[in-house]
């Protein structure tokens, strides 16, 4: 692989760029690999690069049926945190934040993590006693974050209208190394290494079958013919539904819409990330000075990438209360993504039903900071078939009850 | 934006005048059934890429429930019928099959 270092800008610099190879191979696909994995997002991609990194995995296809990064993880507003409530969560987006801390280095890909700080603002009595209590539990799990106050609030992001009319600021959970980081980036960083490790990633492929035989998987079918496998992963988040009832078993899970926009760009006028989980909105600065705004996912299920305009109008209309600036700004783009939604609001990392398959998904509204520890978490799963960073959201925890509750504390979307 | 008609007072609503209720027919198991069954009551859900059936209530209206048969993939709706019905009504079922050759959903083949 072709390294990127200042040595290499400055190199092609001298020869009018000619010298680039592709980031990554397109081959044809092999008659069988010793692991599939179903979805080129960030978390299919993850799982596939620490298959081969921290286990020795490298015979490893990656199907994708549009193209690799097209899914949830090139339509999410990028907000990296790990201030969950439940000691099991903290875990993972904390093994997952910390990975993003040098993921740059790691892939020789800048991903442009940018831990600039996250509060999420609380805007009334109740959130204000669940933040106190997330600030708790984050200090026993050792995740810094700390509850502050008003004034605080006002001086790290000054647009803020902290007094209300409507919903005053009381004060906010802030986690000063959360973040945000380039989402394709992320994506075509583990792409170009697991493309390096060896590994195939077949784009325009998309699995329509699963077979098996006495209970195990044997491989997939595909729009390119089948594909055998010895153990195989879905990792395809809002079509994870759909996949499993190829596998024979059905899912926790109900997909729907998410939506976002992004505004024209604007001089920088905040460098931190807010989240308003009240007003269901939530709001950062890209670095080209677009605002980033997120909203709230549709209740019904839906696979339509798209959104729906009553949402964005709730969302905006609650922001402008809280940022007044943007009443003036004109709005870009919006788009949809498809997330796959749980009932404890965690994901699942599990064994299937069918033996030799297992599914990473559930990661709904908040997956893209998940990607690296997921990844890590999954790859342990399907090389040694436990991971303690992995067991505690298996499948099995909804029959026996073992909710990880995920949805007081983490408010509607992220 | 969606836009149901509410079989109990008959007025065709927006979306923002409905308020969803997941997945319809999901008959409580037990109160002998096996943990496996009750625990596919109580979580599993059908996710289909395709026509489903809904429960949505007439939030804003004349606050009652009622069902809904739409297709998840293109929000077009094959039509609603009332809160009551413990089944999809056979001429709905027709209606989707002549649309959508193939189509299954859960046990109505
Ligand atoms: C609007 C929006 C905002 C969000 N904001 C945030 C945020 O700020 N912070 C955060 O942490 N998370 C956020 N999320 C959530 C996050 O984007 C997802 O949880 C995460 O990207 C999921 O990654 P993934 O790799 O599992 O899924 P995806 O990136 O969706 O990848 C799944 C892939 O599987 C492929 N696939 C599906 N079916 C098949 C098939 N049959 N055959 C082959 N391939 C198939 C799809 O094409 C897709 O590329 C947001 C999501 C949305 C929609
Ligand atoms: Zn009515």
């Amino acid at each position: 692989m072709q390294r990127y270092s200042v040595f290499a800008v400055a190199r092609e610099a001298m020869r009018h760029h000619r010298g680039w190879q592709r980031a990554w191979r397109s081959p044809e696909p092999r008659k069988r690999y010793d692991v599939v994995i179903v979805g080129a997002g960030g978390h299919g991609l993850a799982t596939a690069y620490y298959l081969g990194r921290n286990h020795g995995i490298r015979n490893v296809a990656i199907l994708e049926k549009g193209w690799l990064g097209g899914g949830n993880t090139g339509r999410n507003t990028t907000i990296i945190r790990s201030n969950y409530l439940q000691d099991a969560s903290a875990a993972i987006y904390e093994k997952s934040r910390s990975l993003y801390e040098t993921m740059s280095q790691d892939l020789n890909y800048n991903v442009m993590f940018s831990p600039r700080g996250v509060m999420m603002l609380a805007q009334t009595e109740h959130e204000k006693r669940g933040y106190l209590r997330t600030a708790h539990a984050n200090g026993r799990q050792g995740v810094a974050t700390e509850f502050i106050g008003p004034d605080r609030v006002k001086q790290l992001c000054p647009i803020i209208e902290t007094r209300g009319p409507r919903y005053p600021v009381l004060g906010a959970l802030w986690q000063p190394r959360a973040g945000t980081a380039r989402h394709d980036a992320v994506a075509w960083g583990y792409a170009r290494a697991c493309s390096d490790m060896g590994m195939d990633i077949i784009q325009q492929c998309e699995v329509t079958g699963i077979t098996s035989r006495q209970g195990h998987v044997t491989g997939v079918e595909t729009s390119r013919g089948p594909i055998a496998c010895g153990k195989l992963g879905l990792v395809a988040a809002g079509h994870s539904g759909v996949l499993s009832q190829m596998a024979g078993f059905r899912l926790p899970i109900e997909s729907v819409a998410l939506q976002a926009l992004v505004s024209e760009p604007v001089k920088p006028c905040m460098d931190v990330v807010v989240m308003a989980n009240t007003v269901h909105g939530y709001l950062s600065q890209s670095d080209k000075g677009e605002m980033v705004i997120g909203g709230g996912a549709d209740g019904y299920n839906n696979y339509t990438q798209r959104g729906s305009f009553h949402h964005v109008e709730e969302t905006v209309r609650a922001l402008i209360e809280t940022f007044p600036m943007l009443s003036r700004l004109n709005m870009l783009r919006q788009w949809g993504g498809i997330v796959d939604m749980t009932g404890d609001r965690s994901p699942i990392l599990s064994r299937s039903p069918l033996a030799g398959c297992f599914v990473n998904c559930g990661w709904g509204t908040g997956g893209f900071k998940a990607i690296p520890g997921s990844g890590w978490a999954m790859a342990e799963l399907m090389a040694r078939g436990a991971s303690t960073l992995a067991d505690p959201f298996s499948l099995s925890r909804f029959a026996e009850g073992r909710f990880i509750d995920e949805s007081v504390a983490a408010g509607v979307a992220h | 934006m969606l836009i149901l008609t509410c079989p109990a007072c008959g007025i065709a609503a927006d979306e923002t005048e409905l308020h969803p209720g997941g997945e319809a027919h999901v008959a409580r198991a037990g109160p002998h059934a096996s943990e496996e069954a009750f625990s596919d009551y109580l979580f599993s859900r059908e996710n289909p890429r395709g026509v489903h059936f809904e429960r949505w209530r007439h939030a804003m209206g004349c606050g009652k429930w009622f069902h809904a048969a739409r297709c998840t993939v293109t929000l077009e709706i094959f039509g609603t019928y009332r809160a009551d019905c413990t089944a999809p009504p056979e001429a709905l079922l027709e209606r989707i099959r002549a649309a959508r050759p193939g189509w299954s959903w859960r046990d109505f083949k």
